[in-house]
Parts: structure tokens; sequence; C-alpha cells
């Protein structure tokens, strides 16, 4: 499969491989046929961490080039980076000369923003803990002056802060986008909403997908910090109350739920950090699907997609990507992993009916212009 | 006196007058304020102000008009004071003054005047307005004035562009009708502030509202659900409120 490499012209423009394990079915489908896909009375929990701008390019105190890839923010004006050496976006990270050795102490300066390494991690000589030399208001004015969003090298074009963000971004919590979100436009999630599907959100920080380190990629994704609303945890109760399904929009959204709950023992409001790492060998008890980017075996990200369906049915999914041109990565096509998914839309027909309808049969969705018009000033004078 | 604690906001233009004030009467009822404006010392200024009196509030220094500045600003103001509950857009520029007639304004005027009262607007509200849906709640403020209605002469670029904003306030409220948020346009009159004295120079000051006071009849109208139905057009005076 080959990765996207530009961004979609409409964000809810890209398709969507639908894998069913109950009925061990695979289809394809866009995202927009999202609202028939799922029932009344299920749950999608969305992460509303906006994607803060997390490369940072500068010099140590010898001129040597180096990149700061921020990795967790792990106190008000520290922040544990990856670094990289010299080089740019457009080289593959595994391709990049070694950063400097930094020891505790040494100061590197990102254009305005100075910084000094205030630890080095036992896990690798490039993740250090770096103090800023500015805070509150002037540090994340100067994060958002020098930094850059982190990019890919398979991308055609360096990608602006807006393409990184979702539609529903709040706290900048993120490093990189998670990117499962990305397709969702607001078109999708009224129509969820008309269609009886509830939403709630959770933040995540989620953190590097790789650094193209072999030891370093190894150990992630490390600890990541997240924090659940109360009213997540009461949708999350009163959906599986009600026999709906909890649809985690990410596996950033899957760590911070299941996270919590081996963390805490039951799922309460609050903040914490998580490093729960999911894998076949996962039973997920708070989340019954997940929408996630299409991945490749051999990836760290298919590996995880085991703790949602069983190997023979992740091979024919991946066999329908490859055959039908899904594209991959950040920018790419999505998965939708939910158990029913295939007899939500029409229970009435068998599953390769159901597909081909989910595929070809979509009458125009929506009220015509006039009543549009009409509700909308109805919405304004009984407000 | 009506509390706004556990309130994240924002208020463009807050380095002076209507925007000013507005952040003032946010803090004093325990909102945690940002305030955005182009030049740091006015702003810093502002910001000094509200902590002198207990406070919290955060400067941004940025142009709404500045297309690559909307995620920058959400971004920062998210980080200080948390999800916003409440956008104020309030920045907003004449063009050049003396106000001129339309045969004697330039196109870049009209098209600054257009960037900044109504794309800077549209875009930092579609940064901030989706959030706010996911949670249910939130209010956004866009500032006009009567000139967007009244055909005066010489407030052609700034008039055409306030009525602007008003629709896209309409259109908002329409599509944000059933998710909680709230969105209403405030017509403050005219107040005793620079941006008056650089359009009407020889106006008689007294005549003119004091800034603090409308500032205060806006934030009463933030924080009651029930001041003015969804998408109205609010005109605010010092001393009372005509919805319409």
């Amino acid at each position: 499969m080959t990765p996207a490499c530009t961004y979609p012209e409409r964000r809810d423009g890209v398709r969507l491989l639908v894998v069913d394990p109950a009925a061990a079915a695979v289809d394809s489908a866009r995202v927009s046929d999202l609202p028939d896909l799922l029932t009344p009375g299920d749950l999608l929990v969305v992460n509303d961490a906006a994607t803060l701008p997390a490369s940072l390019h500068g010099h140590d105190a010898q001129g040597n080039a180096v990149e700061a890839r921020l990795l967790a923010r792990i106190g008000d004006n520290v922040f544990r980076v990856v670094l990289f050496g010299a080089g740019d976006w457009r080289q593959r990270t595994e391709d990049r000369p070694p950063p400097p050795e930094l020891a505790v102490g040494d100061g590197l300066r990102f254009g305005t923003l100075a910084a000094h390494v205030v630890a080095v991690a036992p896990v690798s000589a490039r993740v250090v803990d770096l103090a800023f030399d500015a805070d509150g208001a002037a540090l994340w004015a100067a994060l958002y002056r020098e930094a850059r969003p982190i990019q890919y090298s398979y991308l055609a074009h360096e990608l602006p802060l807006w393409a990184v963000q979702t539609v529903y971004a709040a706290r900048p919590w993120a490093f990189e986008m998670p990117s499962a979100g990305r397709p969702l436009s607001w078109e999708i999630l009224l129509a969820l909403r008309r269609r009886g599907v509830g939403w709630a959100s959770v933040t995540h920080a989620a953190g590097l997908s790789a650094t193209g380190d072999t030891a370093l990629d190894a150990a992630l994704p490390m600890a990541e910090r997240f924090e659940i609303p109360q009213a997540t945890v009461d949708a999350v109760a009163a959906a599986h109350n009600r026999g709906g399904r909890v649809i985690a929009a990410g596996t950033t959204v899957v760590r911070a739920l299941e996270g919590a709950l081996e963390l805490w023992g039951e799922l309460h409001a609050g903040t914490g950090e998580t490093t729960l790492r999911l894998g076949p060998g996962y039973r997920p008890r708070v989340v019954d699907g997940v929408l996630t980017g299409v991945h490749a075996p051999g990836e760290s990200h298919f590996a995880l997609l085991g703790a949602f369906a069983a190997p023979p049915l992740l091979d024919a999914a991946v066999a329908r990507a490859e055959r039908d041109g899904y594209r991959t990565h950040e920018l790419g096509d999505v998965m939708l992993i939910v158990p029913g998914a295939l007899r939500a839309a029409w229970p009435a027909n068998s599953r390769m009916n159901v597909a081909s309808r989910i595929l070809v049969d979509r009458a125009p969705r929506g009220r015509s212009a006039a009543e549009r018009r009409s509700n909308s000033s109805a919405a304004v004078l009984h407000a | 006196m009506m509390t706004m604690q556990n309130t994240a906001a924002l208020v463009t233009g807050g380095s002076a007058g209507l925007g000013r004030a507005l952040g003032e009467a946010l803090a004093a009822r325990g909102a945690r304020v940002v305030l955005v404006a182009r030049h740091a010392p006015g702003l810093d200024e502002a910001v000094r102000a509200i902590r002198s009196r207990g406070g919290e509030a955060h400067a941004i220094v940025a142009d709404v008009a500045d297309k690559h500045a909307t995620y920058a600003i959400a971004g920062q103001a998210a980080a200080l004071v948390g999800p916003l509950d409440v956008l104020i857009n309030n920045a907003s520029t004449l063009g050049p003054v003396p106000l001129r007639l339309l045969l004697d304004t330039d196109c870049e005027d009209v098209e600054r005047a257009l960037a900044v009262n109504v794309v800077g607007p549209f875009r930092l509200t579609k940064a901030v307005a989706g959030s706010m849906v996911l949670r249910g709640s939130g209010v956004i403020v866009n500032i006009t004035s009567d000139a967007a209605g009244e055909p005066y002469e010489r407030w052609g670029a700034y008039g055409a562009s306030k009525a602007a904003l008003e629709q896209l306030g309409r259109i908002w409220a329409a599509e944000l009708g059933q998710t909680g948020v709230r969105l209403f346009t405030v017509d403050p009159g005219e107040m005793d502030t620079r941006m008056h004295a650089d359009a009407i120079p020889d106006a008689d000051r007294a005549a003119l509202a004091d800034p603090a006071r409308v500032a205060e009849r806006i934030v009463a109208l933030i924080g009651d659900p029930r001041s003015a139905p969804n998408g109205a057009r609010v005109i605010v005076r010092a001393d009372e409120d005509v919805a319409a």
C-alpha cells in the first residue's frame, strides 16, 4: 500500500475499510458512511488534543545542527524530546545523521528560544529533558513562533499547523496529530448525533509514532498523559447500560480509556499517565471498537489492531485494502473495526448486499435547501 | 455580581477601548482571560492592570488578519487557560483615517477591512467553536456597529465588513442552533475610545459612553443564556439593551 502524500481536498473525502469481527467480514465504504455503520445508542469517543508545532530546529553551543521533537511535557517549561542530527523532514529519519551527544547542562538554541539539558534518558542518549528559558505565555508564544508541526518524509509538501488539527481540537497536548480523528468533519459528527450516536472526548498527549531509531522505536509509545472528564465517564457507562458500543476514534483514545482502567481499577474522571501497550494479547474492557488509520503488517500500529480483531480477519482486511488501493499513514484512508458494523445499515440484507449498497446505492442524504433555511430561522427564533 | 469562575475567555483587540474593558470585566468576575492584540506594549499594560486587581490574564501578540496566526492563537490560548468557553471577536479596523469616500478608497484598504473584521473572526471562530460544540457549551460574541446597517458616507469599507460579519453571525447561529453553543452580535454604540476619536475627532466626548459600562452589560449578556436569543443582534447601551 502507498502512503497518502497530500492532504485530501475535503477532510472527510477518504475511504473507510470496515472490519466486522462479529461477522468475520470486511468491506469498503466512505468515511461519510460512518453514521450508517454505527447504531443508535453507540458512543464515539474522540481525542480533543490540538496538535502542537513540535519540531524545533536549532544548534548546540558548538554550532552543530540539531532538531528536537517534543515527546512529552514533564514540567511547566520542561519537555522530553528526541534529538535528530542535521537535515530536515524530507529525509527519512533513519537516514539522518545522529545528533551531537549532549550532557546535562548543555545549551541549545532554537531561533529566539534557548534551552538546556536537565536530564538524559536511560533508554537512549537521544532522548533528553530540555528546560526552556521561558515560561507561561512567553514559552507558548516562542513554541508557536519557532516550531513547526512534525512532518513526514513521504509528504509532497510541508504541513502547516492548520492541516494537523482535528475539527474539535482544544488544548495543545498532542505532539503528533491524533490522525484517526482527522477525517471527521462536522457534517459527519452532526449526522452521527442525528442518528442517535453520542460523542464524548478525552484529551490524550499523543507522542511520537516513530523516530527511525530501532532501539528507541521499540520503547514507543512512551508514557503519555491523558485526562478523562466526568461527562465522558458518564457517557461510557450510559452507552454500555443501554447496550451501545463504545468506539474509540484512534488508538490514543483506546490508550486513555483502557489505560485509566489499568491505572485506577475503574473508569473515573481525572488525569493520569499511561504506559499501556496494546496488542494481540490485550482484551479491551471499555472500548468495543476503533476507528484507526490503515496500517500494513510489520508497522507497530498494526500490532495494536490485534486487540480488536483476529489475525485471519486482519489479513483479509489488508488484502482488501491492497486490492482497492487504500492509502496509508497520517493523511490516508481509515479503518473501522466494530463488531456488527456491517449489519448496522440494512439488517434485512445479507452481508454482501449490505456491502455493495454501502458502496454504490447511497441516496443523497440531508434535507433540501429550503428545509434547511426554514429550520435555521426556527432555531434562531426558538433558541 | 455574577461569577465567571471556571470560565476561559479570549478577547481580540484586547489592548484598548472596549476589548480591554471586556477583559477587565470578565477577569473581575473570576474568568481566566486571554487578550490578543497586535502590539505588545498596550497589551502588556492591559494584562498588568488585570493582574494588579487579582485577576488572571495573559497576552498573545498576533494579528487576527494573519491566516497563519489563527491556530497559534487558539492553541496558545487553550494552553494558557484551558478549552475556551467564551470568544469575543472585538478586534476591528476602520482603515485609514480620516475616513474616505468610496471613490477615494484604495482596494487594498477594503481587503484589509474584510480581513480584520470578517475573515479573521471567521477563522478564529472556526478554530475555537468545534471544541465548544463537542463540549456542548460556549458563547461567541461578534462586535459590530450601526455602520453595518446605515449607509454613512465615508464608512464604506468598515460598514460593509460589519454587515458581512453580522450575516456570518446569523448563519453561525443557525448552524450551531441545537449544539449548546450560542453566538450573538453586539452593537455597542458610540463609546469614548481611541477608535471613535480616530473616526470622529471633533465628537463631544461627554456624549460618548464609557466602554467599561458597556463591557459590564456585554458580560452580563454572556453569563445569562436567557438574555438574548441565539443569533440575535443586540444593541447594548450603558444603561439598557435592546435585542433584535
